[in-house]
């Protein structure tokens, strides 16, 4: 089935929040602090400006509670007496016209007296940095498996290494946006998001008002990838504390110079890995220290460490584990989810690091994850045990195949010998991602889903679950024409408005299509049995049962429903951090092939092979591009995005310095699926969107170390940084904090 | 905001001595950057002076010694033209690595020179043409080699009654040209480091962009080149290049890369053309 | 504020501008024609491509009053028929950039000649994407540009 909205993007006429006309609406702002951190002294507002025509709003304007509700209410929705990063939002402004704003907010001064901020997590904060609990430790996670200080002292080999990687920003092509206003009582937003009841959520403490008068629609959404997750609660409120202020309608929209400032970015991290092993490189112990910037409130933090240090380990089996992870508090713009969500990190540390174990022991790195990969029956670092069905080795094996990797690589060789302005290597990374929430979780959700029977015939799905571009529109219609047997001009995806959808939880951690696809397919089957049909209610019988229903029963909704049930093999304990991570996990193997300019440090990625085993494939094209999107993404974070830093905030928000991957910049993506269909996913899949994120920098780093670019350990491997490697001049790794 | 709006280059010039403060934009890919955001910014706007009409400015014209560019011609106009990829295939492998097609569409080669940014992609490869620039205010019309223009950052040989009219490049028989770019990615990248090169004879053109405060000419380099003295490997350039330029750490790259790389480029592409380097 | 004519989507128009309107601003808040996108300001990303006189441009550098006597198209004016390869290809999925996409991939589609001194690739670098990671992209303007005959759809 082809995209169902993709004509309409094509020609343009799919309606963003920046697209849409409001009538009487004002233009929305927002002040920020000058300083990374200290206390507010004064405000001061500027001659310059008539300020009477201007609506004003600080936090003394919040009815409910200053935070924006999220796991923890430490982060305010607007400043009040201190401050905490670069860019924090103070005060909002609102006037109809958006150059008197512009102007208005730079005639706002705002004087701080500082405290001295923290700007690097790795290092331990002196007692007048302490702005969290005693040590500034966000969150504090650990995994315990078997004995691993006994096994590291018997360990015949101990290899360490430390791994860092850097912050990234989204550059989802539609900046951030929300436009707001109230009707008959309720505070009504539209705009770009990916969880509107996360937004509700955050209305319901904030401006202390019941749901009922709470309305939040999302508007198409131009991407997402975890960076309008819970960053567009905030916005969202601000432009309704303007709204209700002003009386009238407010748009606030970043331009992207703002968007990239002052937005969530990707946690950095540093991770340590002490690995014992056997002479023929069987892993014995593995010992994982996990440290992630958070930036300056918990905001999700805890859930992204949580992640982290579950796929620490990678996809092998080893009897003894222990992963430690804290998450830091620095005074930098709150870091936040992003596809992968702290997967990525420890992912590439620990594929990075198995290439250094096979290279120290002299072993062939691809030998190496053949012996260690995950088998049926194995368990893994959470103590999960894995019975999927799924084969690991061959989905290493076809990458390895399909990539040519053992003709490349003996390619590679003559050619280094024989070539001075270039070099070439091939690598592989092998890795999994847990698919839904983690552990819990989705019980805690408690996901929701409707699919009605319209008074015309046609199917309505009801999912607080919204399209940014990965295909849930397209998915949801497949899945219920596969169940309902009606044709796809049937079947009505519900805009995604808290007035008619129910809370399906919000579009992140790959479940959409996994969990929420299994709740619509369930919701499908419960409006058969509501029209007292039989599976063979399908097709022009559904249709003309919908109708009668309505008949007999005019003026009522009819409704399938359907409701979360955790699978009953999934067993989790959140104290001890053992048991059943996830329902699902996918497995991936992916290599690159790449070339090493020594004139320009430039990398150059020759060729890119993405083999992963998904359960079941929906839709071919969809899937392909994800992943296909993912690697380029990832690529991006691998070899090009580097974040640069002022006073703990982003310096170059522009797209012209903060660079991210044109068609010139990749090959050809090339990718493969295997499935064994996951019983507890729609139609048999398992969940695609991040997964892609978690192999690329690694295989990349393979590939580089590969070529003789000396021992990746950072990323992103820019020119500059890999002009240091090649040139043996890079400073020596310290292994503490 | 003011805007002047000249049919004609007689009227573009009565205009820009009547407003000597305002700004001459053509086809405006650096000018209109964050355009809403300037235009808040300034207190009170400039007035500017649009150019983009001016047909006369847009003309490329062969004469047997030389090619004259109009300032308005674009990049993607000489990219298409036969002749000059024939005869000055520099200017077209310079072209083709400004921006993308959007931007080569709308970019000149005069704004590009006026607008003086060290990092300039059009001007490496006119210096080392030998470029000269025509001049003109209502009054007079003056010409100046492109290797005098620059006086220092963003400073140049034009008055504010002048408008850069038009670009002459001699047409020589080059016995060697070569262009390279290295920006932070493949396509629509601002140069971190950048190398025009020619030789005619005896007679080296070596000119870098992003490693100065101006784009310049690399004297100390060609002097190198032309003496026949022996280079071996990039280090052996080093002391000339420190001599030329002055490479520094910015938001976009550093000192000691560019200084490595332009080191490297120049040695690795001369190795085969220069018997002096082995 | 400023008076001017020019050509949109092939219909001579008057517009009443500001002077410190981009075309892109003309378009979108002037005209009501949302199709064009703005993803940066900057002239990176490509979202606002529109064609001037026949050429891609990236709208948001240009100020209005300099499309005075042009000619301007934008993405309404790209027949629906056309963009069958780009949407089998998976050439769209958030759509942000979708627009600035269709519109260099038309103006190749238009002047095919390009394709012999210049990649696929090489074309449509001036457009960012985030999601598709450009195969969807290239694929579906291979595709277009091996469809024979349909240049009747390509008048504007």
């Amino acid at each position: 089935m082809k995209r169902v909205e993709g004509l309409s993007k094509l020609t343009g006429r799919e309606l963003y929040v920046d697209d849409l006309s409001v009538d009487g609406c004002l233009w929305g702002a927002t002040v920020r602090s000058p300083s990374p951190r200290g206390r507010i002294r004064s405000i001061r507002f500027g001659d310059s400006v008539d300020w009477s025509e201007f609506t004003v709003v600080d936090h003394r304007d919040i009815p409910g509670s200053n935070s924006v509700y999220l796991i923890e209410e430490d982060q305010p929705v607007l400043a009040a007496d201190r401050v905490r990063h670069l860019h924090e939002p103070v005060l909002l402004l609102a006037h109809p016209d958006r150059d008197s704003l512009r102007r208005a907010v730079a005639a706002v001064h705002i004087e701080v007296d500082p405290e001295p901020p923290v700007l690097d997590f790795r290092i331990s904060p002196r007692p007048d940095q302490i702005q969290y609990g005693t040590d500034n430790v966000l969150k504090h996670l650990r995994i315990e498996k078997g004995e691993v200080e006994r096994a590291l002292a018997k360990a015949p080999h101990v290899i360490e290494g430390v791994y860092e990687t850097g912050a990234q920003e989204h550059v989802y092509l539609e900046m951030q946006g929300m436009v707001a206003w109230e009707e008959d009582g309720v505070i009504t937003v539209t705009g770009s998001m990916q969880c509107p009841y996360y937004i509700v959520d955050a209305f319901e403490h904030a401006l202390d008002r019941p749901t009922e008068r709470i309305r939040i629609i999302q508007s198409a959404t131009g991407g997402g990838f975890g960076g309008k997750e819970e960053f567009p609660s905030g916005i969202a409120l601000h432009a309704a504390l303007l709204a209700l202020k002003a009386g009238r309608p407010v748009k606030l929209i970043y331009d992207r110079s703002e968007d990239m400032a002052v937005s969530t970015k990707r946690h950095p991290s540093r991770v340590r890995h002490r690995t014992g092993v056997d002479a023929d490189g069987r892993l014995l112990v593995q010992d994982i220290e996990v440290v992630l910037d958070g930036g300056a409130y918990v905001t999700l933090s805890p859930v992204v460490l949580s992640r982290s240090i579950i796929h620490a380990a990678g996809p092998y089996a080893c009897e003894n584990v222990r992963i430690d992870g804290r998450a830091m508090l620095t005074n930098s713009p709150p870091f936040g989810a992003f596809r992968g969500f702290g997967a990525p990190q420890s992912l590439f540390a620990c594929e990075r690091h198995m290439d250094r174990i096979a290279a120290e022991l002299g072993l062939d790195a691809v030998e190496l994850r053949r012996i260690n990969l995950i088998r049926e029956g194995d368990s893994t670092a959470t103590g999960q045990v894995i019975r999927d069905g799924a084969d690991r080795v061959a989905v290493m094996e076809r990458a390895l195949e399909l990539s040519g990797f053992d003709a490349r690589r003996a390619e590679h060789a003559v050619f280094n010998v024989a070539e001075h302005t270039c070099r070439r290597g091939i690598g592989l990374a092998t890795f999994f991602h847990g698919a839904g929430f983690t552990g819990s979780g989705e019980v805690f959700l408690n996901s929701e889903v409707h699919v009605a029977g319209l008074p015309d015939g046609r199917v309505e799905v009801r999912t607080a679950n919204v399209e940014m571009g990965q295909g849930t529109l397209t998915v949801f219609t497949q899945l219920v024409v596969d169940r309902l047997g009606v044709g796809p001009e049937s079947v009505v995806i519900a805009p995604v408005d808290t007035a008619i959808v129910p809370n399906s939880g919000p579009t992140v951690a790959s479940r959409t299509v996994m969990v929420v696809g299994g709740l619509v397919e369930r919701a499908c089957g419960d409006l058969r049995e509501t029209l007292g049909l039989g599976a063979d209610g399908r097709g022009e019988v559904l249709t003309l049962a919908i109708g009668a229903w309505h008949a007999a029963h005019p003026g009522e909704e009819l409704l399938g429903r359907a409701r979360y049930r955790q699978p009953e093999h999934i067993e989790w304990d959140d104290e001890s951090y053992r048991g059943d991570a996830y329902g699902a996990y996918a497995w991936g193997a992916y290599v690159a092939d790449v070339e090493v300019d020594l004139r320009t440090f430039a990398v150059t990625v020759r060729d890119f092979v993405a083999v992963q085993e998904v359960g079941r494939v929906l839709n071919e094209t969809l899937a392909r591009g994800q992943i296909q999107g993912g690697v380029v993404q990832a690529l991006g974070w691998a070899l090009l995005e580097e974040c640069k830093w002022r006073d703990g905030a982003l310096e170059n928000w522009q797209l012209t310095n903060y660079i991210i991957p044109t068609t010139q910049d990749v090959p050809p993506i090339r990718v493969e699926f295997l499935e064994t269909p996951y019983p507890h996913g729609a139609g048999g899949a398992k969940g695609i969107g991040e997964l892609p994120f978690d192999g690329v920098a690694p295989a990349v780093a393979n590939a580089l170390a590969a070529a003789g670019a000396g021992d990746p350990r950072t990323i992103p491997l820019t020119p500059e940084r890999v002009m240091d490697l090649v040139m043996g001049s890079s400073p020596p790794y310290e292994d503490s904090p | 905001m003011t805007v002047l709006l000249p049919r004609d280059l007689v009227e573009a010039l009565d205009m820009r001595a009547v407003h000597p403060e305002a700004t001459p934009i053509a086809g405006g890919t650096d000018l209109c950057v964050h355009w809403p955001q300037h235009v808040a910014d300034e207190p009170r706007p400039r007035p500017w002076l649009d150019l983009s009409s001016v047909d006369e400015l847009r003309e490329r014209r062969w004469t047997e010694d030389e090619l004259t560019l109009g300032a308005g011609a674009t990049y993607w106009e000489v990219i298409q033209d036969r002749r000059a990829a024939e005869e000055f295939p520099l200017l077209v492998d310079a072209a083709e690595r400004v921006g993308a097609v959007q931007i080569q569409a709308r970019g000149t080669w005069g704004g590009n020179i006026v607008n003086a940014s060290p990092a300039a992609d059009g001007v490496p490869v006119l210096m080392a043409y030998d470029a000269i620039l025509v001049l003109r205010s209502r009054e007079r019309t003056v010409e100046i080699p492109l290797s005098d223009f620059y006086l220092g950052y963003k400073e140049m040989r034009i008055r504010p009654d002048q408008l850069l009219t038009e670009i002459r490049i001699p047409r020589k028989e080059y016995d060697f040209q070569w262009f390279e770019k290295v920006g932070s990615r493949s396509a629509q990248a601002i140069t971190k480091v950048g190398v025009a090169v020619t030789r005619r004879s005896a007679e080296w053109r070596v000119v870098a962009n992003s490693v100065a405060p101006t784009v310049c000419r690399c004297r100390a380099v060609e002097a190198l080149l032309a003496s026949g003295d022996t280079v071996s490997r990039p280090d052996d350039l080093m002391a000339a290049l420190d001599d030329d330029v002055s490479p520094i750490d910015d938001i976009r790259s550093t000192a000691r890369y560019r200084r490595q790389v332009l080191a490297r480029l120049l040695y690795y592409r001369l190795r085969d053309e220069c018997p002096s380097f082995t | 504020m400023l008076d001017i004519q020019f050509t949109l989507n092939g219909k001579r128009i008057s517009a009443r501008i500001d002077e410190a309107e981009r075309l892109l601003d003309l378009l979108r808040y002037g005209l009501g024609l949302t199709g064009t996108k703005e993803g940066c300001g900057e002239g990176e990303c490509g979202a606002c491509t529109v064609m001037l006189d026949g050429l891609p441009v990236n709208s948001c550098l240009i100020p209005a009053w300099q499309v005075r006597d042009r000619e301007v198209e934008t993405v309404e004016a790209v027949p629906e028929a056309a963009l069958s390869s780009l949407h089998e290809s998976g050439a769209t999925q958030c759509g942000a950039c979708t627009p600035g996409v269709v519109m260099t991939a038309w103006w190749v589609r238009r002047n095919r000649d390009v394709t012999e001194s210049h990649t696929l690739r090489q074309l449509m670098a001036g457009n960012l994407c985030r999601c598709t990671g450009y195969d969807g992209i290239i694929e579906g303007l291979e595709a277009w540009l091996a469809e024979t005959g349909g240049d009747r759809e390509d008048v504007s």
